[in-house]
């Protein structure tokens, strides 16, 4: 209690130490620039309202950049507005507009290399090339802002959120669209990623890889181009997340490659053209999924092992589960499908006949996918009645063997 | 040849078989959008429907009217009238009579429902695969004078163009499958009008991009003005081949 | 009127007309008879156009009819049955024939007036009985005044009265200009109505020439008796069954 006393003490003595420097056309400092270099640790940049074009601002000591009423930084689609190389930086309320665009550089609004504790809070990011580019940046916090942009083709346009090399860091509220990849983590670890929306973006709404025992919950992502595709990483754990509309022949509600040791539970799918697309993925528990309009729920490929689907609801899927293999090492079990057609005689709540998830029609799209010129036609609906009754071609055993009588109360 | 088509298609309307199939045509449109709330799902399903039964329904009632007008043919052409002009004349009030039942069973509460590009299509489509398979029936129907023969070779013409067909697509595709097929099944659609319109009718329904590269290949095709006009071409060939071919018989037929 | 010549038809293996050569004259009326099977209808419907013989040519008023079709405004038929679709009315029937021959006003509406179709004009096909329907038949078979009346077994099925009525019509309109092809299975009628007799067996001609030949080659007074002699002397192996 003392000690806790004792740092209350030191954090109000250097609360009191700092100065605070006004930014406007009317004040002392004219410019962020003079602002920046009069500053010292510790300081807080107090930036009113106006229209700042300052070119790029290099921020290496431990300052507040705090925005009122947003002013604007416009970097005239020339510049990277804020590089910041120091820890304990703060960037806050500031809005940023027309970074410049670079096809070697990663130009970006916020640029962290080596920023320990770096907070970039409640901001405005517009039509910026990067919004917040990190690297090698750890304890980062990246709270309520709002990234936008305008680009026309994946290759005119940078991320909106992009980590490499980081770890604990903490992407909470932030809405971002219109970049390429929403949310990009790339060997970012121990790091949570919650209650963001990321929507319209033209490739991921959110894409990582090598990016071990990340948190990611709350969020949604909706409308990307390609959906969410994560790659290369275990122990990863998604909950609570909405993956909605998602459609295009290659897009995905969610691409997992190489995903081992994760649980994806109670999240929501919605009308994706593939919900779930797995490529090599072990081990991995899908718990609790709502799966609701997709062409197809879960496309497990061949390479696939260990993982497991439970109580999950399957209702109004195209296809619910899809394989290319006839291998199976994945266990399917107590899960809803709206295509059931058993009973329950001792009205337990669970069906007495086990429900076999692949349809005949599915396993030859995969296998010849330019059979798919019948499909919904009369031949292919007999086809899949009668491997319903007598399956021969679907494999045997890739069953689940107490298909829920109701839907779960799930999201 | 409108002179007649007026009468027959006047007696055509008021036939019982057709008022059926307004009122069967029409039970089904409203369940089905009484049944999903989905509009989209409704119109594939109403989709399968249309591929189904307008086929099924024009070619056997084309082939049994046909021998129930036979006496009344041979009394028109007894008549100073070129054959030509009655089997013309036939067919018209026939197809018109059957489009009319399916535009006021299927088109008129679509139109109600769901208004959209793709259930234009759907109504065009439906429309076509009418006078398709009148054609079809007009060419059973003078390639034997037994009725029962013909209403045989009728219900073969559609079981092979609505099953038999795709059986044999899904065995060229299984034996070919280490080769790029697309171009290969896109003219193997081109040669049956079910195949054909049902693929054109998906890809008008926004499902396309389910049917993987071979969707987007096809997309692309019919998704430009050229594939929509190519489409209606083909379709149009398949009017006049049966048609064409019925109408050489039929002139030098005996009646 | 009509001239036949060498004409043959076949249906696949079977020969129905053998090398038939016949000359129907204007002002005269032929009663066309033969057993079953023996190519009446087929002849008939050669005349029509609606079989189209394998050889041998059929002039009408001079003209081939190979490809024509108008001739067959000089032409009034009567089928043995008659269908018509079933939802229309007799008057729409009575129209459309009249639409389809718009040139023609000066109607011949005796038979609709005596049959008093035109009283029920409102009708449906479907509704009629089978004589009321060869009732329609006659009346249109008249209706545009033809030259040539072609009547295939014009009474059968008809109540007495009207049969009565429909031959005192043909021996009405049996004029000068005008020729007559009747077929019946009923002696008696042909006899009033027709002076000369086409008989045919298995598609050849065996008997054409007038009816008071016939009976002065057989010696019989009533047509059937003559007809019955004519039968009795074919060869045993022609006969048809």
């Amino acid at each position: 209690m003392r000690l806790v006393l004792f740092i209350g003490f030191l954090l109000l003595v250097a609360n009191l130490m700092a100065n605070t420097l006004e930014v406007s056309a009317t004040s002392k400092w004219k410019t962020i620039r003079s602002a920046i270099s009069a500053a010292a640790k510790g300081d807080t940049v107090r930036i009113l309202p106006g229209t700042y074009r300052e070119g790029n601002l290099v921020i290496q000591k431990s300052i507040t950049l705090l925005g009122v009423n947003y002013p604007i930084v416009d970097g005239e689609n020339k510049f990277e507005l804020f590089t910041i190389a120091a820890n304990h930086v703060s960037v806050i309320g500031i809005r940023m507009i027309n970074t410049g665009v670079g096809s070697i550089n990663d130009i970006s609004a916020i640029n962290a290399i080596e920023s320990d504790d770096l907070r970039v809070l409640n901001n405005q990011f517009e039509n910026t090339f990067f919004g917040i580019h990190l690297a090698n940046s750890s304890h980062t916090r990246i709270e309520g802002n709002v990234l936008h942009s305008n680009a026309q083709a994946e290759h005119q346009i940078g991320n909106g959120i992009h980590a490499w090399k980081c770890d604990s860091i903490r992407i909470e509220n932030n809405q971002v669209s219109g970049h390429r990849d929403g949310i990009y983590f790339e060997f970012v670890t121990n790091s949570v990623v919650q209650h963001n929306n990321s929507h319209h973006n033209m490739r991921y709404g959110l894409h990582f890889m090598f990016s071990h025992n990340d948190v990611y919950q709350y969020n949604t992502f909706k409308s990307n181009g390609a959906g969410v595709a994560v790659m290369y990483t275990k122990g990863v754990t998604m909950r609570h997340n909405q993956f909605i509309d998602n459609w295009g022949s290659s897009s995905y509600g969610l691409l997992l490659k190489d995903i081992r040791d994760s649980h994806i539970t109670q999240n929501r799918f919605d009308k994706n053209t593939i919900a779930i697309y797995m490529e090599g993925c072990s081990r991995s528990k899908f718990e609790s999924n709502t799966f609701h309009e997709n062409g197809w729920a879960v496309k497990v490929q061949s390479n696939c092992d260990g993982n497991v689907f439970i109580k999950n609801n399957f209702l109004s899927n195209t296809f619910d589960m899809a394989t290319n293999g006839t291998l199976v090492l994945n266990t399917v079990d107590a899960n809803y499908w709206d295509k059931y057609r058993g009973y329950d005689l001792n009205k337990d709540q669970i069906g007495d006949v086990p429900f076999h998830p692949v349809n005949l029609y599915s396993m030859i799209i995969e296998k010849m996918p330019s059979s798919v010129m019948l499909w919904r036609s009369f031949l292919v609906y007999m086809l899949d009645r009668s491997e319903e009754v007598i399956p021969s071609i679907t494999p045997e055993e890739l069953k689940d063997n107490h298909p829920a009588m109701r839907s779960y109360p799930l999201l | 040849m409108i002179k007649i088509g007026k009468y027959i298609l006047y007696d055509m309307v008021r036939n019982r078989f057709v008022m059926a199939y307004t009122f069967f045509l029409l039970l089904v449109t409203l369940s089905m959008f009484s049944l999903d709330s989905d509009p989209g799902k409704s119109t594939i399903s109403l989709m399968n429907i249309v591929l189904l039964v307008v086929p099924l329904v024009s070619i056997v009632f084309t082939t049994i009217h046909f021998y129930n007008s036979y006496e009344f043919m041979e009394m028109l052409l007894a008549q100073p009238v070129h054959r030509k002009t009655i089997y013309f004349a036939e067919y018209l009030s026939v197809s018109i009579a059957l489009s009319v039942a399916f535009l006021s069973g299927v088109a008129l509460p679509l139109c109600v429902f769901n208004f959209n590009e793709s259930t234009l299509y759907l109504i065009l489509i439906g429309v076509m695969l009418t006078f398709i398979f009148v054609a079809l029936a007009f060419a059973a129907s003078v390639a034997t004078r037994d009725k029962a023969r013909a209403i045989g070779i009728a219900l073969l013409f559609w079981f092979y163009f609505a099953i038999i067909y795709d059986g044999l697509v899904l065995y060229i595709i299984y034996t070919f499958s280490d080769y790029p097929m697309e171009k290969v099944t896109l003219s193997l659609v081109s040669l049956n009008p079910i195949d054909l319109a049902r693929i054109v009718i998906l890809l008008k329904l926004d499902v396309s991009a389910m049917m993987g590269y071979t969707g987007a290949f096809y997309q692309n095709f019919f998704g430009s003005g050229g594939g929509i006009i190519y489409s209606l071409l083909i379709m149009i060939v398949w009017i006049l081949l049966p048609l064409l071919i019925a109408h050489r018989k039929f002139c030098l037929k005996d009646i | 009127m009509i001239t036949i010549q060498e004409l043959n038809k076949n249906y696949g293996k079977l020969q129905v007309l053998k090398s038939i050569q016949l000359n129907f004259l204007q002002g005269r009326s032929y009663a066309i008879m033969g057993p079953n099977g023996s190519g009446k209808t087929t002849l008939i419907k050669s005349i029509l156009g609606l079989v189209i013989p394998n050889s041998g040519s059929i002039q009408v008023k001079g003209k081939s009819i190979h490809n024509d079709w108008k001739y067959r405004s000089h032409i009034g038929y009567m089928p043995q049955i008659g269908h018509y679709p079933d939802q229309m009315c007799i008057g729409q029937l009575f129209d459309m024939m009249k639409d389809l021959r718009n040139d023609f006003t000066n109607v011949d509406e005796d038979l609709i007036r005596e049959f008093k179709l035109d009283q029920i004009k409102d009708k449906r096909m479907h509704t009629l009985s089978g004589g009321t329907r060869q009732k329609v038949s006659a009346a249109l078979a008249f209706l545009f005044r033809p030259p040539i009346l072609v009547l295939d077994e014009p009474t059968a099925g008809l109540d007495p009265m009207a049969a009565e009525a429909l031959k005192e019509k043909i021996v009405l309109e049996s004029t000068n200009e005008r020729t007559f092809l009747i077929t019946s299975h009923v002696l008696s009628d042909l006899d009033d109505l027709t002076s000369e007799l086409v008989y045919l067996n298995e598609g050849s001609i065996l008997f054409n020439d007038s009816i008071d030949m016939l009976k002065e080659l057989t010696g019989e007074q009533k047509l059937s008796r003559a007809v019955a002699s004519i039968i009795r002397n074919i060869p045993i192996s022609m006969q048809t069954v």
